[in-house]
């Protein structure tokens, strides 16, 4: 029998370090050669470890939510024949006369795999604590009534001081191990004086739930921090009539179910607005940057890599259109329906979901009258996309009803001024209140 | 015709009554009691004192008589031990005896006045006692019904001839050679081991497919041990069907349907006792019944007003303790306290060899409750004390929810075990978790070290297993 550690290899170019987000085994399981093992992220496309071999688990080398640099050892199994670690002791070295106390011992503690984020303390705890944890364990009772059904425990003279007081212990809460009643919590509910009856139902909630930040969550919190606190945000918010471009919305989609032999996409409104800020960059191509603040240096791409922010089960994510400059109305239409199809799946590809040079935001049908954008950092532009809504608008003699959408659009005021965000989204508006214009050059 | 009238007048001085009189005098309540026979009811004249001193008498004379076979491993040898059951049965009336004018002394430093007579119901505020010096009517403001239980007779096997209840069993003058006992539930194994102890051939027909039905089959399991080594043969899923015609055996239908006969000096007829509603005017106040018994609430109060019901009449367990905590409790509300039934659990002993302990909830019924529970057991085979006792038998187990450690119900087999019914009944009242008691330091060497160990074992870090 031998050992065999597998050390968390390279998921992905230029990646130093990945968190652990989840395992799918335990010490103890016995494994087959490609069982996932375990589940770690970066940036934000989570990979799956497999193992190579067949054993048996002996050690874990990371908790959930510590990341880990590539090439630190992750498991350790035990395997039939002589697995990929030396053996230590003198069994195979006959001429290893040395005293043991100088042998380099294989404990798990001896080397420290992981680079520990996480405060807690010490290497060699390697449970797979579960993402979420309650942590106390027993159940939080300061104040909550006890669930339905379960009868108030109490010490037989709190019982009687109870009774002596008038007061029904089912409406007192324990502070006590198991949820007691003690005579300090019979003060604490005279000293609250008599509480109006409450109806079931309307019962405290006092309980706290920690949950820990990891994985998908933890890299959205960090991004939007750097966003909020690196970048000076400037909002702009303009309404734009999109009436004409509906029509020519529906008067393709019809033609598309006419067209013959190609499978063309359903279009949303998104693929045009794509295309108009294809064509406003032209005009304007600093909007279509990255900055390097702390270089001091704009890369200013040629390519226009749109990315869409999509909500998933597990949060938002953004998957990116590249190259939307050297995109049909309908090669764009197509790819934000297959990214979201990824996205929402949890099959995106890292490649997928990075490399973006401006954002599209969009909350659909949910989108509101206005949003503030976070800018994806280290971009400098971000377009939202509001609730479209048939509005009555002033056309000088009467009103008339025109299907009018917001669009809500943050820039990095740093370098990009309010006079140019205010010409960029008036440009925009230009072109998609007459949506012939993005269609010639 | 006497007429008096009072505050609080309990009817029946058993262990529910006398309690409740008693309470009520120290709280200042004009209170009579009547009683026809002597203080003490069921529990200390024909009941638990009495059985309690003859199963003690037996126990002791089993142990010599075991001496005398030589096969002491104490090391005790003596010679011909014999048994006087005639003066055995005189030092349990003397015991008695001691209690009841206990009883007495303690109802009149009270201030409660007794009157010896058969009480009946007039309406619901007067009764009428028959007592030997005529007829005396007492009205009273709260009247407390505190009649008790009688055993259950069989009409194909009615008491009389030797066809005996506990009561006449316990007033023995000799020990029947052949007892044959109807019903192994644990009045028949208590009284039936003392006598198979006492050197009678003992059997137990039980209708059930096993003794001590109230109990589950692994707590039960040391008594049925010990059942075989008294020599005492156990008919299960037997019928008793009557009295053979010359009156000396018990005839029985076998659990395969066969007729058999069982020769018996004494046949034992402990199939459980019922209420005592008849005799003292019930149909005349009308109370609502919860089936044989009296209905009452947590106050223990009757569907009547001022009508208040306690003890064995009002239902199971029918056990003296509980009759005791209700008495108190109802003596405090008629004084005008704020009082309602709040008891966590009601101990329960048997007296068998080896005795039985049970408080709070079975594994069974904690599992009934739907959530997840831990049990633990340690057995007094790895309890220093039990082996210095000769008694390695048997074990403690505690069962408790999972989530939280809360004790819901403790159960322990073996010798001596109802000492340690005290510290069971504190731990579920006081809300303990596995934890509480794991945590408390119990004194070495007991058998009560059984029960942290058991709470330790349920943590899963015995320390002794």
């Amino acid at each position: 029998m031998g050992e065999h550690i597998i050390k968390l290899p390279d998921v992905g170019e230029g990646v130093a370090e990945a968190e652990l987000v989840e395992w799918h085994v335990k010490i103890g399981d016995i494994v087959r050669e490609d069982t996932v093992l375990a589940a770690v992220m970066t940036d934000k496309a989570t990979v799956e470890i497999p193992s190579p071999v067949d054993g048996e688990i002996l050690w874990l080398g990371a908790e959930i939510g510590d990341t880990v640099a590539i090439g630190s050892p992750i498991v350790r199994l035990k395997v039939a024949g002589e697995g990929n670690v030396k053996p230590q002791s003198g069994e195979t070295e006959a001429v290893a006369a040395e005293p043991p106390v100088k042998l380099p011992t294989p404990k798990p503690e001896a080397a420290p795999p992981v680079v520990k984020t996480s405060p807690k303390a010490g290497g060699t705890d390697v449970k797979p604590a579960p993402a979420v944890s309650k942590s106390p364990q027993q159940p939080s009772v300061s104040g909550s009534p006890r669930p339905e059904g379960e009868k108030p425990l109490a010490s037989p003279a709190v019982r009687l001081r109870a009774k002596e007081a008038g007061i029904d212990l089912r409406q007192v809460a324990g502070s006590g191990p198991a949820g007691r009643i003690g005579h300090e919590d019979i003060e604490a509910f005279l000293a609250r004086g008599p509480q109006v009856a409450r109806a079931p139902g309307l019962a405290r909630n006092d309980a706290i739930q920690d949950i820990k930040v990891v994985g998908l969550r933890r890299k959205i919190a960090e991004k939007m921090s750097l966003s909020k606190s690196r970048i000076p945000h400037i909002t702009y918010v303009e309404e734009i009539d999109v009436t004409a471009l509906e029509d020519l919305r529906a008067a393709l989609n019809k033609e598309k179910r006419a067209a013959k032999g190609v499978e063309r996409p359903k279009l949303t409104l998104l693929p045009f607005l794509m295309r108009a800020m294809v064509k406003a960059i032209s005009d304007q191509p600093n909007l279509n940057s990255l900055f390097d603040d702390e270089a001091g240096i704009i890369h200013q791409h040629g390519g226009i890599h749109i990315g869409i922010a999509a909500q998933t089960p597990s949060g938002l994510v953004v998957p990116v259109v590249k190259h939307a400059e050297a995109r049909d109305i309908w090669e764009c239409g197509a790819e934000v329906i297959r990214l979201a199809e990824a996205a929402k799946s949890g099959t995106a590809t890292r490649d997928e979901l990075s490399g973006s040079t401006i954002t599209i935001t969009s909350l659909g049908a949910m989108g509101g009258v206005a949003t503030t954008p976070v800018i994806n950092h280290p971009e400098v532009a971000i377009i939202g996309v509001n609730k479209m809504m048939v509005r009555p608008v002033w056309d000088g003699t009467q009103f008339i009803p025109r299907k009018m959408m917001n669009l809500s659009s943050s820039f990095d005021h740093r370098v990009i001024d309010g006079w140019d965000a205010a010409v960029f989204i008036q440009r925009i508006k230009a072109l998609l209140e007459t949506p012939a214009l993005i269609f010639v050059d | 015709m006497k007429e008096i009238s009072c505050k609080l007048l309990v009817i029946g001085a058993g262990p529910g009554g006398y309690i409740c009189a008693i309470r009520a005098g120290q709280l200042g309540v004009d209170t009579v009691i009547v009683e026809a026979g002597k203080p003490g009811g069921t529990c200390l004249n024909v009941g638990c004192i009495p059985s309690k001193a003859l199963i003690h008498a037996a126990e002791e004379f089993e142990k010599v008589s075991h001496m005398a076979g030589g096969n002491s491993p104490l090391g005790i040898s003596v010679t011909a031990p014999a048994l006087d059951l005639a003066k055995t049965i005189a030092w349990k009336d003397g015991i008695v005896s001691r209690l009841n004018s206990g009883v007495a002394g303690l109802l009149k430093k009270a201030g409660v006045k007794t009157v010896h007579g058969w009480a009946m119901f007039r309406d619901g505020k007067t009764i009428e006692v028959e007592t030997e010096t005529g007829s005396q009517v007492i009205r009273a403001e709260a009247i407390v019904i505190a009649t008790g239980s009688a055993p259950v007779d069989l009409s194909f096997l009615p008491f009389g001839g030797p066809v005996i209840s506990s009561t006449e069993a316990l007033a023995l003058s000799e020990v029947p050679q052949k007892l044959a006992v109807v019903g192994g539930g644990y009045i028949g194994l208590e009284l039936g081991m003392a006598f198979a102890k006492m050197g009678a051939k003992v059997t137990v027909v039980e209708a059930l497919p096993r003794v001590l039905a109230q109990y589950d089959a692994e707590l039960t399991r040391p008594v049925v041990k010990r059942l075989a080594a008294l020599g005492i043969e156990v008919m299960l899923g037997a019928k008793a069907k009557g009295l053979s015609t010359k009156g000396d055996a018990l005839l029985i239908e076998t659990s395969d349907g066969k007729s058999t006969k069982l020769a018996a000096d004494k046949i034992l007829v402990t199939v459980g006792r019922k209420p005592v509603t008849d005799g003292w005017g019930l149909d005349q106040i009308d109370l609502d019944m919860a089936g044989k018994f009296i209905r009452i609430d947590d106050q223990c109060r009757t569907s009547m007003r001022g009508i208040f019901a306690i003890g064995d009449v009002t239902g199971e367990p029918m056990l003296a303790h509980r009759a005791m905590a209700q008495g108190e409790m109802v003596a405090e509300i008629i004084a005008g306290h704020k009082r309602s039934w709040d008891k966590r659990s009601i101990p329960a002993v048997c007296f068998t060899d080896p005795e039985l302990v049970t408080a709070g909830l079975s594994p069974e019924e904690a599992k009934a409750l739907g959530g997840e529970i831990k049990i633990g057991m340690f057995p007094f085979a790895a309890n220093g004390r039990a082996m210095t006792k000769l008694g390695e038998d048997g074990f403690v187990r505690v069962v408790a929810r999972a989530d939280n450690h809360l004790v819901l119900g403790i159960q322990a087999v073996g010798q001596g075990v109802s000492e340690l019914a005290a510290a069971f009944g504190l731990a579920l009242e006081m809300g303990a978790r596995l934890e509480d008691i794991a945590g408390t330091i119990h004194a070495h060497p007991t058998q009560g070290e059984g029960f942290q160990e058991a709470a330790l074992k349920a943590l899963g870090h015995a320390l002794h297993i």
